[in-house]
Formats: C-alpha cells, sequence, structure tokens
C-alpha cells in the first residue's frame, strides 16, 4: 500500500484558541477544546465526528486523554508523537497516514499552552545534561546563539541581517489584527534590546505567549463534501538529529535540509513554485537557517537574502506572513500555528496580509534546539 | 569484551568525572569506529558496537562556536562548543579571556574546574596563548 500520496487528505477546518494574555485560571485544555470547537466549527462538523485525535503538549502531557475527557468524545485512533514545536507538521503526516489505512475519517489536531500566564519554566521544564548544565547556557536562546555565532564565523552574516528578519516578522504582525506586537520596530531597537545570549536580544527571540489552536484534517474525497475550500496536503518529510545542541553535527545546516527535500520531491514542487513560506522562527537565526535549507537561497546567503530579496509585506518573498513566533504568538510549541496561517493563505481569507493569488505554501516546524525538523508542503484544488 | 546481558558496574558519567577528578578530560574511542565519541555512552553511537577504550585527551582544542550571557545578577560569563583534536566536541566555557572576546577558531588548553562542595568537576578552556 503506498502512504503519504500526494493530496490524499485534505485541512477542512482551522482555528485558533484565545491567544496572547488569556483570561485568568484558563487551562491548557481550556484553550484546546476551545480551538478544537473552533475549528469543526469552522468545517461545518461537530466532536461526535471526530474519530481520531493527534495532540501534544507539556501541559498536560498526556494530551489526547484531556481532549478527550473534556469534550466526552472516544476517538477510534489517537497519536501524541511528541517532537517539540514540528509534532503537528509529522502528527499531519501521522494523519494522513492513519486516514489512508482506514485508522480514522476526521482527525484533528491540537494544541494549547498558557506559558505566559503560567509561567515558563513551570510549563515547560528542562531537563538537565551533566554535559552542559554546569555551563549555564541559557536554553533554548543558548543554543541558537551558538549556531548564529557559527553563521556569522562562516558566511559573514550580520547582526543587522538577523534583526532584518525580527523588522520584517513585526511589519506582517501589524497587519494581523491578532498578533501580539502592534508597534512598529527598528533594526536599531532590536540591535539595542536587551541581550538574551550573544548575539541573540530579546528582540531576536520569540514571544512568550498563551494560544493554541487546532486543524480538522479528513480524506479529499470527504473534504469535498464540506463547506470549506479543502487545503490538499502535497508532501512532507521530517528529519531528527540530536537533542542536545553539543551532539549537533553542523550548527550551519538543520535537517530541514533533509526534510524539505523529501517534502519537496512527494509534492513534486521545488522552491521556487511556492507562493507562501511560513517557518518557524523561535529565533531569528532560524528564518535564516530554513530559508537556506529549504532551498530559497544557497547555504550561507541567507543573511543577505532577508536584507536584500526581502521577506516582509514589501519584499520578494512572502515568509511568516501573521507576524510569526517573533511578533504574532509564540505559546511553546508554536508549529501548528503555522499550519493556521498556511491553510488562511490558500483559502485567501487573510485580509491586508493576504498574499495574492497563493496556491502553494510551505509550512516548516522545529522542535527543541534545531533538533527536530518536519515540513509539509500544502497546496489548493488547482495544485492537484 | 562485555555484552548487553552483562550489568553496567559504572556509568558513562561516572568515569568521565573519576578522570576529570585525577586532572583529565577523558573520552571514550571505539576501536569498532576507529574514532572517538561525546557524550560519553554505553555504546559506539556510529556502530552500535560496545568495545569502547576511554584515552586520556592532550587537552588541546579549536573554539567552534560561542555565546555570552549576562545574567541579571552576577558577571557575564561565556558558553562556547570546543571541537578536541581527539575528534570529538563539547560544550564548555572558555575563561582566562573576556566571555565577550572569545573569537571562533581560537586554540584553546582545557583546565579542571574544581566546583566546591557536592558539585562535581568539569572541564573548562583557556586561549593556548593566555598567561596561564
Amino acid at each position: 500500500m503506498t502512504t503519504n500520496r500526494r493530496g490524499s487528505v485534505a485541512i477542512v477546518g482551522a482555528a485558533e484558541s484565545d491567544l496572547g494574555a488569556v483570561a485568568a485560571g484558563l487551562s491548557p485544555t481550556d484553550l484546546m477544546a476551545q480551538a478544537v470547537l473552533r475549528a469543526l466549527r469552522d468545517a461545518g462538523l461537530s466532536p461526535h465526528d471526530v474519530d481520531g485525535l493527534f495532540a501534544c503538549a507539556s501541559q498536560p502531557r498526556m494530551t489526547t486523554m484531556a481532549i478527550c475527557e473534556y469534550l466526552r468524545i472516544d476517538p477510534r485512533h489517537h497519536d501524541v508523537t511528541y517532537m517539540g514545536g514540528s509534532s503537528f507538521m509529522t502528527q499531519l503526516a501521522h494523519a494522513q497516514a492513519a486516514i489512508e489505512a482506514g485508522l480514522c475519517e476526521v482527525a484533528v489536531i491540537a494544541y494549547a499552552s498558557t506559558q505566559r500566564s503560567s509561567g515558563r519554566n513551570l510549563v515547560s521544564p528542562r531537563e538537565p545534561n551533566p554535559y552542559e548544565t554546569p555551563y549555564r547556557p541559557v536554553l533554548p536562546a543558548s543554543a541558537y546563539a551558538l549556531a548564529a555565532s557559527r553563521h556569522m564565523h562562516q558566511y559573514g552574516t550580520t547582526r543587522e541581517q538577523l534583526a532584518a528578519v525580527a523588522v520584517a516578522a513585526r511589519e506582517w504582525a501589524l497587519l494581523n489584527p491578532a498578533a501580539w506586537e502592534k508597534q512598529p520596530l527598528t533594526i536599531e531597537e532590536v540591535l539595542a534590546a536587551r541581550m538574551v545570549s550573544y548575539p541573540l536580544t530579546v528582540r531576536d527571540a520569540c514571544l512568550v505567549t498563551d494560544g493554541g489552536g487546532a486543524i480538522v484534517v479528513t480524506s479529499a474525497s470527504r473534504a469535498r463534501s464540506l463547506r470549506r475550500e479543502p487545503v490538499y496536503l502535497l508532501g512532507s518529510g521530517e528529519h531528527l538529529s540530536h537533542v542536545s545542541i553539543s551532539s549537533m553535527p553542523d550548527l550551519t545546516v538543520t535537517g530541514a535540509a533533509r526534510s524539505g527535500g523529501i517534502a519537496y520531491r512527494k509534492a513534486g514542487l521545488s522552491p521556487s513554485e511556492i507562493d507562501v513560506v511560513e517557518v518557524y522562527d523561535a529565533f531569528t537565526i532560524c528564518t535564516i537557517l530554513f530559508l537556506e535549507d529549504l532551498g530559497f537561497c544557497p547555504k550561507g546567503e541567507g543573511g543577505r537574502f532577508v536584507v536584500e530579496r526581502g521577506i516582509g509585506p514589501k519584499g520578494g518573498l512572502p515568509v511568516n506572513t501573521n507576524g510569526g513566533g517573533l511578533s504574532y504568538c509564540h505559546p511553546g510549541q508554536y508549529g501548528l500555528l503555522l499550519l493556521i496561517e498556511a491553510t488562511r493563505q490558500l483559502r485567501g481569507e487573510c485580509g491586508e496580509r493576504q498574499v495574492a493569488g497563493a496556491e502553494t505554501a510551505i509550512a516548516h516546524g522545529n522542535g527543541g534546539v534545531l533538533s527536530s525538523q518536519s515540513t509539509v508542503i500544502l497546496g489548493t484544488a488547482a495544485t492537484l | 569484551m562485555s555484552g548487553w546481558a552483562e550489568r553496567a558496574t559504572i556509568s558513562p558519567l561516572e568515569t568521565f568525572r573519576e578522570h576529570l577528578r585525577r586532572g583529565e578530560l577523558a573520552f571514550p574511542y571505539s576501536l569498532e569506529a576507529q574514532r572517538a565519541f561525546f557524550f560519553p555512552r554505553l555504546a559506539c553511537p556510529y556502530t552500535g558496537s560496545e568495545r569502547i577504550e576511554w584515552r586520556v585527551s592532550r587537552g588541546l582544542g579549536t573554539v567552534y562556536a560561542t555565546t555570552w550571557i549576562r545574567p541579571r545578577e552576577g558577571d557575564a560569563y561565556n558558553v562556547a562548543l570546543v571541537d578536541v583534536d581527539e575528534g570529538f566536541r563539547l560544550m564548555t566555557r572558555i575563561e582566562g579571556v573576556a566571555p565577550e572576546s572569545v573569537a571562533i577558531g581560537t586554540r584553546v588548553r582545557v583546565r579542571i574546574h574544581e566546583a566546591p562542595g557536592e558539585e562535581a568537576p568539569y572541564p573548562v578552556f583557556v586561549p593556548l596563548d593566555s598567561a596561564k
């Protein structure tokens, strides 16, 4: 049996939970349930239609069980695949395989956290590593800072180029009513902000917010009977390389080179055929690394690319059109929100930030400290 | 040669620390893969072989990546990745030079940090050309 067939499943519902700083006392499960119900309403379905449930979170860790208890649903198939912020791209691929295999027909993928309200250290405590912890790296920031230092050394990437990623994200965020950040940002402000772990300042780093989301996935044939324009899964790929940054083979090349290559091959598309790019910007260096590794520019050119080609609303390549983890929302494992934004762009419902005529989108998730990479390519009916 | 049926009598971490207590930076070397690896493990990550020999490094290496942190309280400090000459990489701290001025490519030499109290010793590095 061939699995993960191009276009065999589609996203038919997508929704965020409340975002930012949510009402006091709301739990992550409140937010997940809220997002699931909104996504099902978006799809024109009800909780009782759900027979496949995919979720993972650091609170609650028994995530699908918490959602089932809350919504009193009893899906035939569960999946709590956990690889950090990229989990949901892989869960989408798993949902596709499960639907193809007949294990379920209507799958929901959900995530939420209250890391802003509850405190980040409580929500995702660090696992000590006896070979790293004595040196007191500020994780995850220091891991990404080490990668940035190596990229700067090897390719001449500058702090100003890193800052340009944050500025572009902010420009997109100002077009997104749901974004956390509401004020413009300059390169100078990024450079002058509090240093977290050199060369990354607090403005090179993603937000710490509450929030979550959900998507509904079903077979292509069922999708065509539902109320929303289906967004088809054209290809997916993943790669895991390490847990700790000291075990990453080359800090300038991420597993996105592998995961993206697999996804492009399955989708039958090349980077030049992608209209919208949504990549996990935990830190500004991530956007640069992923643009390189996903083939939008040659290795080492990412810093120059974000300045010269431009990735903001007026740039040559639309990247992180919701404002990204840097300026829109970052509730921990942010990957699911990338899938929601890619879906909305392909449905053409993004208002001021809509990329005109978008038919294809790439959504790339990152987990840990550049540890797990998972890429999906989505397309409209026109791409089938 | 031990097999998986045999219980481990000392952890890789404890072996590493015993060497540090003797003033040595030691590392596991895979006889099967003919190469060093780090972090220390029960088996070689390249072959799965348990034929591992602990070797003592000459303690010389090169800074591969570097960052520094200035905490809200206390002094700034460095965090670096060093490629040790025998062919393995570890996280460490470069001392004997301002944390902000550690440069990638700098040649460094190990120094065992004797931690106070119950804390285990750990390796830090100093620039090779700096005053001892």
